[in-house]
């Protein structure tokens, strides 16, 4: 739809463009349509005497020229080297804890895993994915130091956004090499996020079972509430319903509860003499009615194949079973492909690194939060050839807005350079009117630390101001992303796009740092009003603050390192664009 | 017999032209026309030979009528011409009545037969002139008493041109020939009287194996041409095969246009012919012209001919063979080195027109023109005895084309090599000022041909052209046997063409699937990125098609935008720059220490490369888990025959103990006989197809 958009509005300019009186569209409609045609042939251009003063071209480059960001990052400064070792050290930090996590579970329980002929789940989903395309790893460091005494990394479950066939997937892989691929409540958690980024971007889903279900001694935290183990299953028969295919490759146990997920799949395949599906195990049956059954002879991959019909695939091995997935979504036919949205555009042309080094960021942010973060520098550093279409430059400066592309996709930026004042709100307000007309995707860079407070504030109605951009970020119905770069804390969150107003993604720079408000001004507001002394109040809530706090319990969708941002944001918005799109309805803005 | 008057221009009346330009090359070439010219031909052949008359005809505005049957009817002989006649059937273009009513039909003044097929058909030449039809080669008379080897040799003997010792009698009792061939002593030749091309011939070492290679010869000799008629003659053993090619017009006049030597043969079938023939001294060059001249004279010869003689090396004799009444495969030598377009001399000839040049005209040309040679590029597996084989022609690239460098081919890529018909994809010559140039052009033009689908016997041409005694000129019959040691080493391969064959395989994975931009360049994938690592494992395919059955495994890493680490068998090439336009299927790789540029072609699991002047083929091994998916069985136990065939005969009965190699079935393909051997030993536990069947390709038999 978008692309068609884009499409009708450049053939429209162009048709203009002859006539000479393209000034008018401004330059980003200017780019648009020379971006199509380059050069115009000699017969179409005026001859002198027809030419008229007010329609001198445009050059294409001069309109550029007025986009690209500039630079002002002295990369030989204390304050950037300074900030750059801290940040480095945070990310070597950040990288040896997902690198612990990606081995999975226990030497000894992947060793096992191993001798059963098994693949592990990163390797599995290597060899679902097309080759030469990546596979988008969402929240790495869930259940990290959730459970006292228990280390489940990765939530003991997988999930992520993959190429398969040439469609984009979303992967929910478990982990039995982790407590035996048991959904703790950060599991289910984590599942049911990966369903519902599915759901919101109409992505096929694939799920490789290797569970032992629900975690029974947390049973309390994963069982009984709306949001949690049987959630899984509804969301299987509404995506079904809404023709999202349900795919399941059972490479393992699926029990009780689990036997439900290949069950309510469109289309199940099961590795023989290692997948099981039942209701009840061996054990249990021989305790509930006495007869003797092997688990193969109970739910075994042959028997649920050529008897009881539950499967609908035998695959002989693990890489066996991921080649027949990759059959079933090869026949899922084109509608779930994406390929004929955005596929027919004929914009097929290489996107435009940005013009710096993004590995530069990590200088630029530094790791504490007091100083102010440069926004048009971050932007610089992730869109296409770092040219921003910035609009409103000049009123309300705290919160810089435009448009610019990310991996050829249009996008509109919403990213805070400062305290969010009334005008910055409305200015952001107007600019999410704009993307929402115009079905752009929003991206919202976040390091804010509120709406500015104090009398002068409140008299020019910061109150209803603010709730204009939050009634308009609620409201867009474009897909919306967000990058937690800095501070995200108070209502700035609100405005800002955090997780409570349903971003497609979020994502967490390691510097993040998430709250009602700083740990300091915590700390003080409770001495203010004089509660007793909270011994280690401050510390404990900037260890709660902390991104790696956050995206342990999904409050994002991942940690990711700044230098990734652009190519992470272009998978995403490959993801969203074959996602449906409703229509924008905002409610009442306050005047 | 009359002995026409052999001098180089004796014969030629001047009072028929302004004296002016009496003698004159220029006048005699341009004043061919004739009170019936050829304005239309009907092309009675197929493939390569088909075009190359079609392309000098439509030179000199002749139309040209093609014919096809069923399997050709997308052969590019066929689509070559406007006027196409379907003759149907597989066998059709040995329909001689059909072809003369398909000419008459479409208004064909003449008929051009090619070589094969219906050329040396003497009924069909002389039903050709009783429907009033020129037929493009020589008198029916001539071919008719060429034809029978038997009369072909006393006519020769009778003038004066040696012929073999040999039996070429009536007595067809096994017992007799026996005692024949030891009158001429062995080793012997037995071959069929009718025979030609290699088919009905044997070579019985000793008395002993006498009788089997006769029953061998004679059911060859039935299933090719019907008549199993044996002559038995001796057997030289280290012979060269020279042969003068001449033309004679209907005037008495008779020249040779040089000989040819085309010594290098496998299965009694040439693959490299040369002109001029090497250290032959020039008496003798002389004396087999004027030989060759006078058996062409002896049978009132017309139009282009071959006499081919069998010389000895060691004692410089040399004995008539026999006589090709047709334009040969390798006229383009003749071609090449005379600087003149046979087809078009033998339209002048059927026209009643005079020779061209006169004899000592031909002899400067070729003393100018130095050395030509050709190879002929066919489908066959040089490893497996030069079996021949079939199938699509997946990508086709020829050498540089010029003056010097001629391809004529039948078939451009994407064409089917049809198992109906004889397996030659093209022919390349080369001319240059003196042998080893033209060896040296030659070689490099192999290495420029690339062909992808079939096996083709390109690798085995280069390494003729690199054997030192081929170089040096020491070629003779046996050269293949004699140096089968260089020529059929295997050649090591290096790591970088591993790479290069695991780095095409990922592109092509990559590309088979998404159109271009739907793969996404981006690559940093966050802190947990799941390395996109992909393991190959690619057995090379040997000629006799086991292919080694671990493979080497090579591992392909992405580590960025079109970078990789490639590791092969526990060698690392980092951070190889590789792209792959899948247009010209061009793979292009900067690794580290040099650039490659490979042509990577594959079709399913096979897959073919072209680097650096060789061909590379391996097979992508399917993981364990295929076979136990597909319930394959261990292949070892069962014999599949390695072509589309047609089963001539079972040797072995059901429950029958057989050895190890021991003959199984023999089968019949492109119209060569195969014997299919055991792998093992063992017992004959069920014959699936039995004798007569045609068993649907790949099952084949068991």
């Amino acid at each position: 739809m978008l692309s068609m958009y884009l499409v009708k509005y450049a053939i429209d300019v162009h048709r203009q463009s002859y006539s000479l009186t393209a000034p008018q569209y401004g330059f980003y409609a200017m780019k648009s349509c020379l971006r199509i045609s380059p050069t115009l042939p000699n017969s179409l251009r005026p001859s002198l005497t027809l030419r008229r003063s007010i329609a001198t071209h445009t050059y294409s480059h001069h309109a550029k020229q007025l986009s690209i960001l500039p630079t002002n990052v002295d990369t030989s400064s204390s304050t950037f080297r300074d900030n750059a070792s801290k940040f480095n050290a945070l990310m070597s930090q950040m990288e040896d804890l997902h690198r612990k996590i990606k081995k999975g579970g226990t030497e000894k329980a992947r060793e096992k895993h191993l001798a059963k002929g098994k693949m592990l789940v990163r390797d599995r989903i290597t060899a679902l994915v097309d080759p030469g395309t990546p596979f988008l790893e969402l929240s790495a460091l869930a259940g990290h130091e959730m459970y006292p005494g228990e280390d489940v990394p990765a939530g003991g479950i997988v999930t992520g956004l993959g190429t398969v066939m040439g469609a984009q997937c979303m992967i929910v892989g478990n982990d039995s090499t982790v407590k035996g691929g048991t959904y703790y409540p950060i599991t289910v958690k984590k599942h049911l996020r990966a369903q519902a980024i599915a759901e919101e971007n109409r992505l096929p889903c694939i799920y490789l079972v290797d569970s032992g279900g629900a975690n029974l001694p947390h049973q309390a935290d994963v069982f009984p509430d709306r949001d949690h183990f049987g959630r899984i299953f509804y969301n299987q028969a509404r995506m079904s319903a809404a023709r999202i295919p349900q795919i399941s490759v059972i490479m393992g146990p699926c029990t009780a509860g689990g036997a439900y997920v290949p069950a309510m799949s469109d289309e199940s395949i099961i590795v023989e003499n290692q997948g099981t599906i039942f209701l009840a195990g061996p054990p249990l049956v021989k305790a509930a009615t006495g007869e003797v059954v092997t688990a193969e002879e109970l739910g075994g991959g042959r028997m649920h194949s050529e008897v009881s019909g539950v499967t609908d695939y035998l695959a002989v091995d693990d890489a066996h079973a991921l080649v027949l997935a990759r059959r079933c979504i090869q026949n899922l036919g084109v509608a779930v492909r994406g390929e004929g949205i955005e596929g027919t555009g004929r914009e097929k042309r290489e996107a435009k690194e940005p013009l710096y080094d993004a590995e530069e960021l990590g200088g630029i942010v530094g790791t504490s939060l007091r100083q102010q973060i440069p926004a048009r520098e971050i932007i610089a550093r992730i869109v296409d050839g770092s040219e921003f279409s910035e609009f409103k430059k000049e009123y309300g400066e705290t919160l810089v807005t435009g448009f610019a592309r990310i991996h050829n996709h249009p996008i509109g930026i919403l990213a805070n350079n400062g305290i969010l004042f009334s005008t910055s709100a409305l200015k952001g307000a107007h600019f999410i009117q704009l993307c929402t007309q115009r079905s752009i995707p929003l991206l919202f860079l976040q390091n804010i630390s509120g709406f500015m407070v104090g009398r002068e504030a409140e008299n020019t109605g910061i109150a209803k101001n603010g709730a204009k951009l939050v009634t308009a970020v609620a409201c867009a119905a474009v897909p919306k992303f967000t990058v937690l770069v800095g501070g995200s804390f108070g209502a700035g969150n609100y405005g800002m796009c955090g997780r409570a107003y349903g971003p497609r993604f979020l994502w967490s720079w390691p510097n993040a740092r998430v709250g009602v408000m700083g740990s300091e001004q915590l700390g003080s507001v409770m001495a203010a009003v004089g509660k007793g002394v909270d011994v280690g109040l401050t510390e404990r809530i900037e260890r709660e603050s902390a991104a790696v706090f956050g995206s342990a319990r999904l409050w994002d969708d991942g940690m990711i390192p700044p230098s990734h941002t652009r190519d992470v944001l272009g998978q995403a918005l490959r993801a969203a664009k074959v996602g449906v799109e409703r229509e924008t309805r905002f409610g009442v803005f306050r005047m | 017999m009359i002995l026409k008057n052999l001098g180089p221009s004796a014969t030629r009346p001047n009072n028929l032209v302004n004296p002016r330009y009496a003698g004159s090359a220029w006048l005699r070439r341009y004043s061919s026309s004739t009170s019936r010219p050829l304005t239309s031909i009907l092309i009675a052949n197929r493939g390569e030979i088909a075009l190359r008359v079609g392309r000098t005809a439509s030179q000199y505005g002749i139309k040209c009528t093609t014919i096809y049957t069923d399997p050709d009817a997308k052969s590019q002989h066929a689509l070559s011409s406007p006027f196409s006649i379907n003759l149907g059937d597989t066998s059709a273009y040995l329909d001689g009545e059909r072809i003369i009513r398909a000419a008459k039909d479409n208004g064909c003044l003449g008929i051009h037969p090619g070589y094969g097929f219906l050329s040396e058909n003497s009924t069909f030449a002389r039903k050709c002139v009783e429907a009033g039809l020129v037929f493009i080669g020589p008198p029916w008379e001539a071919i008719e008493a060429m034809g029978n080897k038997s009369r072909s040799k006393e006519i020769m003997t009778d003038a004066g041109v040696p012929c073999i010792p040999g039996y070429h009698g009536v007595n067809q009792d096994p017992a007799f020939l026996k005692q024949e061939a030891e009158k001429i002593g062995f080793p012997v030749l037995i071959k069929a009287v009718k025979g030609g091309g290699g088919k009905g011939m044997r070579i019985a070492m000793t008395a002993g194996e006498f009788d089997s290679q006769l029953v061998s010869a004679k059911s060859e000799a039935r299933s090719s041409f019907g008549d199993d008629v044996m002559l038995v003659e001796k057997y030289i053993t280290t012979p060269r095969h020279v042969e003068v090619q001449v033309f004679a017009d209907q005037y008495g006049n008779c020249v040779a246009l040089g000989e040819r030597d085309c010594s290098i043969q496998r299965r009694h079938q040439k693959i490299i012919e040369e002109s001029p023939a090497p250290n032959l001294d020039e008496t003798v060059r002389q004396d087999l012209w004027g030989k060759a001249r006078a058996a062409a004279l002896a049978v009132g010869y017309e139009g282009a001919g071959t006499v081919e003689f069998i010389f000895d090396n060691e004692t410089g004799e040399f004995f008539f063979m026999e006589m090709n009444t047709r334009l040969q495969v390798e006229h383009p030598v003749t071609e090449m080195v005379t600087g003149e377009d046979l087809v078009r001399w033998q339209i002048i000839i059927a026209e009643g027109g005079r020779l061209p040049l006169d004899q000592q005209e031909i002899e400067s040309r070729i003393a100018d023109r130095g050395h030509a040679i050709e190879a002929r590029i066919y489908a066959e597996n040089p490893d497996m005895d030069f079996v021949p084989d079939s199938g699509r022609l997946l990508h086709m690239q020829l050498p540089r084309i010029s003056d010097t460098v001629r391809v004529d081919a039948g078939f451009v890529a994407g064409d089917e090599v049809s198992s109906h018909y004889d397996p030659m994809i093209a022919k390349l010559i080369v001319q240059g000022p003196d042998r080893e140039t033209a060896i040296r052009k030659l070689n490099t033009a192999l290495n420029e041909y690339e062909i992808a689908g079939p096996i083709t016997n390109v690798e085995f041409l280069k390494k003729v052209c690199r054997v030192p005694a081929f170089i040096a000129g020491q070629v003779e019959t046996g050269f293949i046997k004699k140096w089968a040691e260089d020529l059929f080493r295997p050649e090591e391969i290096q790591p970088e063409v591993f790479a290069q064959a695991a780095l095409g395989a990922f592109f092509s994975e990559v590309l088979g699937r998404c159109d271009g931009d739907e793969v996404f360049p981006g690559t940093k994938n966050g802190f947990s990125s799941v390395s996109n690592e992909r393991s190959f494992v690619l057995a090379p395919i040997r000629g006799d098609n086991i292919s080694e059955s671990a493979g080497i495994s090579v591992d392909v890493v992405q580590t960025g935008h079109g970078l990789f680490t490639v590791s092969v068998n526990g060698q690392t090439f980092e951070s190889i720059s590789s792209q792959y336009d899948a247009g010209n299927r061009r793979l292009t790789s900067y690794f580290l220490h040099t650039r490659l540029e490979t042509r990577f072609v594959r079709e399913e699991g096979d897959v073919t490369l072209f680097q650096q002047g060789h061909q590379y083929r391996f097979r992508c091994l399917t993981p364990r888990w295929v076979e136990k998916a597909l319930g394959i069985k261990d292949s070892a136990h069962s014999v599949v025959a390695p072509m589309p065939c047609k089963i001539l005969r079972v040797e072995v009965e059901q429950g029958q103990q057989v050895k190890k190699e021991q003959v199984l079935v023999v089968i019949e393909s492109m119209k060569m006989e195969t014997s299919i051997r055991s792998p093992q030993d063992g017992i004959v536990s069920k014959i699936v197809h039995q004798q007569g069947v045609k068993p649907p390709f790949p099952r084949g038999t068991q």
